[in-house]
């Protein structure tokens, strides 16, 4: 199973001629990636393919059954099209479908190889498993083992359930470490024996022997540990946990939850894959931007000949083209980027074109400085979707590209357009790629009311939970825990606790608690 | 070979037809793509399964977009939709869904959606067409119809056997006895016609949203009967108090007031199938529309009808209630007392829009 994953199809002579030479083309503009295995798909295979997320083989889950269904039939009918699909894996696989024209073929290469540097190249991808194509299947082997021997019914119940939960993860916690590292301790060889006591009381800044009274002053320590004591006499009376909130719900339900084998491994499982898939979420702007920036660049300097520039600039403006009111990542990424690249060229960054208050005199800015091809590359290894947008969307560009924002109106059921007000543009984009636009939640007690019972929290920032999700998940996330379970978040404007106990759900306003 | 993903489509379908995982039926979401023909936007229903997680709801919700408009101008619907950024999907290059159809399309993906049996018509006996089918081949003809590949292929095969053919420099010239044509015969085809006669309750009682569906409706009907006969007639009854033969845009946009009369429709209907249609030859369909409103006094004529005059000669009566704020629905009742009787009579309550393809399926499920 594991190594006869892909099909391996050898590529036609056509086709792999122009993947050399836009390979080469693409590193001499110092595009870096792995090795790019294409493949050339039928439309079955390349839905299929799409359906299980790029990958040639994952367990079997009806979801896929689901999404494959509704891509071959909005294909059929013409309603939509795949041209690409590339997978973050090393070596990188692509998938080329055998209809599209050969123009298509070549933008597609073209695209790919952007998303393939983007992949080895942008932080947030860094802590991606780069074999995930062996893992999947690895993956896909143990649950079909589990459905031999649980049953069918069971095992997918199960994963329904975690599905359920599946977003339930800390996105950052793979590059930010929660809990105190002791031997991460800085400078530590630099110190002498007795200033090594101190690393056994917390809450100490590491400082040279001779500062240390006035880094650390003995009054302060003493108060915080006599806080730090209280608090910890408080947590074992009440003998709840985690000591902090913990955002990953999933990893607190594997270390906490009354799990056969068989489970504990499933849920592990959709928890890997969660996090696998977390940062092409926090980076499809600047991803399909990239790619798009890339394709766009190649193809018109090396990529077509003359027959071709009719279907390709179809192509390409289909992909980019704005439908009314929504935002396409693709077209907002390539601007981005481009508008970078033009005002890195023209200098118009740093305080002194950031004071200038004449706007005539901002739109003609000048100077020779050609930062630009240098800068975008930078950034597509430093940023995320929300850096991103945070760092370089200026007024001029949201006036230049009509964006607005809208909000929903409760009174007409609808959502209305809000404002052209820079700032609330600006703002009501970065909440809406914070997390997904998807609620923060939080393990605040596995051990509530001392009857180990979960309780979660809904960190409320102005929107509300859908409600009868909310209630189902519940019921979900009670499969796992087996004991009641409670989520404590805002309705109608009121602190409130809904809880769910395996037979019928509870709302109470926290006020009545 | 059986692929992983069939297995898994299939499962899914099971689950959605409420086979397996009878739990799970209330996440079905009936999703669509809009399909356009001619005027009519169809939508074609592409079910999934939501699986329920911690989300935003709409209240507090907003997003930002592109384009042209003045604040306060709404720019979608609440409910069920995401606010937000388009969710970034997995697959790229994602459109909007609304394709062109063919009619023949949407006929097939009405019968295998709502799996209709196909039609078997009755009268092929005795109306029979003659058609021009273009199956053999023969050695003179008009240029038009020669067969261009076996023209080649013999002109080649003359080459090779005189050796003047050259790999090189491959030049094929058919001389005339080398040309083949295509060759017609007559071939006799049973003929299958079918009427349809449409009847809508217009008094005051109905409102624009029901006539909408009644819309909705006979195009689906249409759409299907027309995939299963060569020729569809179609007339249009609308009545009130009294009743009037009137043409397809009338049909739906006539709007009276005043009582209702539904025996005056079954007259005409009557006349209409006397005058056009001998039923010995058409397959006929009648498809009344009402809200199920009618004077009391009336329903005993309309009975003697309807039992008398038009279910004998028509493949199918199809009655179709909708719900209306005002209607009582009693008609409705006086038709499921006779129902058991007649196989050829449905009856169908359509409640919304929603109730369409059922209602649909209860017309058409039989196969007549």
């Amino acid at each position: 199973m594991a190594t006869s994953i892909s099909t391996h199809r050898q590529l036609p002579a056509e086709l792999r001629e122009i993947q050399l030479r836009t390979e080469d083309y693409a590193r001499s503009y110092g595009l870096d990636f792995y090795e790019t295995i294409f493949e050339v798909l039928d439309l079955e295979e390349l839905c299929m393919f799409a359906a299980y997320g790029g990958f040639p083989t994952r367990y079997p889950h009806w979801r896929f059954g689901a999404e494959y269904d509704e891509l071959v039939k909005t294909h059929m009918y013409g309603l939509q099209r795949i041209y690409e699909m590339v997978i973050n894996n090393d070596p990188c696989y692509a998938y080329l479908l055998n209809t599209n024209m050969m123009i298509d073929q070549k933008l597609v290469i073209a695209h790919v190889y952007g998303h393939c540097d983007f992949f080895k190249n942008n932080a947030f991808f860094s802590h991606t498993n780069r074999k995930m194509l062996n893992q999947m299947a690895n993956h896909a082997a143990r649950i079909s083992r589990y459905i031999d021997r649980i049953g069918y019914e069971q095992v997918e119940q199960f994963i329904d359930a975690c599905l359920s939960l599946e977003d339930l993860i800390d996105p950052h916690s793979v590059q930010i470490k929660r809990a105190p590292d002791i031997s991460a301790m800085p400078h530590a060889a630099l110190l002498r024996d007795e200033d090594f006591e101190y690393l056994a009381t917390e809450g100490r800044f590491p400082s040279k022997g001779y500062m240390d009274q006035f880094i650390n002053p003995p009054e302060v320590l003493e108060r915080e540990a006599k806080e730090r004591k209280d608090r910890e006499v408080e947590r074992v009376k009440k003998r709840s946990f985690p000591e902090q909130p913990q955002r990953d719900v999933l990893q607190f339900l594997l270390q906490h939850a009354p799990l056969r084998d068989w489970q504990h491994d499933v849920l592990s499982i959709i928890r890997d894959e969660a996090y696998y898939f977390a940062p092409q979420g926090q980076t499809k702007i600047m991803n399909e931007g990239w790619a798009s920036y890339w394709h766009t660049f190649l193809m018109t300097r090396h990529g077509m000949n003359d027959s071709e520039v009719i279907d390709y600039a179809d192509h390409h403006s289909g992909t980019v083209a704005m439908t009314p009111q929504r935002l396409n990542p693709y077209k907002v990424g390539i601007e981005l980027f481009r508008n970078i690249e033009e005002r890195w060229n023209n200098g118009q960054f740093g305080p002194e074109y950031d004071n200038c208050t004449d706007m005539k005199e901002k739109a003609r800015w000048k100077k020779d400085v050609g930062l630009g091809r240098q800068k975008i590359f930078e950034v597509r290894r430093i940023h995320n979707d929300i850096t991103f947008i945070d760092e370089f969307l200026t007024p001029e560009f949201c006036a230049q590209h009509k964006f607005f924002s809208f909000a929903y109106n409760p009174s007409a059921d609808q959502y209305e357009i809000a404002s052209r007000e820079f700032d609330q543009i600006k703002q009501q984009l970065l909440t809406s790629l914070t997390n997904h636009g998807r609620p923060f939640i939080y393990v605040v007690d596995g051990n509530y009311r001392n009857r180990g019972e979960l309780y979660l929290q809904h960190q409320y920032q102005g929107v509300e939970l859908k409600s009868g999700h909310t209630q189902d998940t519940l019921v979900n996330l009670q499969k796992l825990w087996a004991r009641p379970v409670h989520i404590e978040t805002v309705v109608d404007d009121k602190p409130t606790v809904i809880s769910y106990d395996g037979h019928s759900h509870q709302t109470k306003a926290m006020s009545a608690l | 070979m059986t692929r992983p993903i069939d297995l898994d489509t299939q499962r899914f379908k099971e689950i959605v037809r409420g086979k397996v995982r009878d739990g799970l039926k209330k996440y079905i979401t009936q999703g669509e793509i809009l399909g356009r023909q001619g005027r009519e936007v169809v939508s074609i229903p592409i079910p999934n399964l939501d699986i329920p997680r911690f989300r935003h709801g709409s209240k507090g919700s907003g997003g930002v977009g592109q384009g042209e408009g003045e604040a306060g101008q709404p720019v979608g619907q609440g409910g069920d939709q995401e606010g937000g950024l388009a969710q970034p999907g997995d697959q790229e290059g994602q459109h909007i869904r609304e394709a062109e159809l063919t009619l023949d399309e949407l006929a097939d993906m009405l019968g295998s959606e709502l799996e209709l049996p196909l039609i078997t018509p009755k009268g092929d006996s005795t109306l029979k067409t003659k058609k021009l089918r273009y199956n053999s081949i023969r050695q003179t003809g008009p240029k038009s119809l020669r067969h261009f590949k076996r023209t080649y292929k013999r002109a080649l095969r003359r080459l090779i056997a005189t050796g003047g053919y050259d790999p090189l420099t491959p030049v094929v010239i058919p001389t005339h006895e080398d040309e083949r044509f295509r060759s017609s015969s007559e071939v006799v085809l049973p003929h299958a016609n079918a009427a349809v006669i449409y009847m809508m309750d217009v008094s005051g009682s109905m409102t624009d949203d029901q006539k909408q569906i009644v819309r909705t409706e006979s195009f689906w009907i249409d759409t299907w009967l027309r995939s299963q006969y060569d020729g569809l007639q179609r007339r249009y009854i609308v009545h009130d108090a009294v009743a009037h033969e009137v043409d397809e845009d009338t049909f739906y946009r006539t709007r009276e007031s005043g009582g209702t009369r539904i025996s005056s429709a079954y007259t005409m209907a009557q006349k209409i199938i006397e005058r056009d249609f001998p039923p010995a030859d058409w397959n006929i369909y009648c498809f009344q529309f009402s809200d199920g409103d009618n004077w009391g006094e009336d329903n005993t004529l309309c009975m003697q009808k309807l039992q008398n005059d038009l279910i004998p000669v028509c493949n199918l009566f199809c009655y179709g209630q909708v719900e209306s704020p005002y209607g009582t629905g009693d008609y409705l009742r006086e038709l499921k007392k006779i129902v058991s009787r007649f196989e050829n009579l449905i009856l169908s309550e359509i409640k919304n829009r929603e109730g369409i393809y059922e209602s649909i399926k209860t017309f058409l499920g039989k196969g007549k």
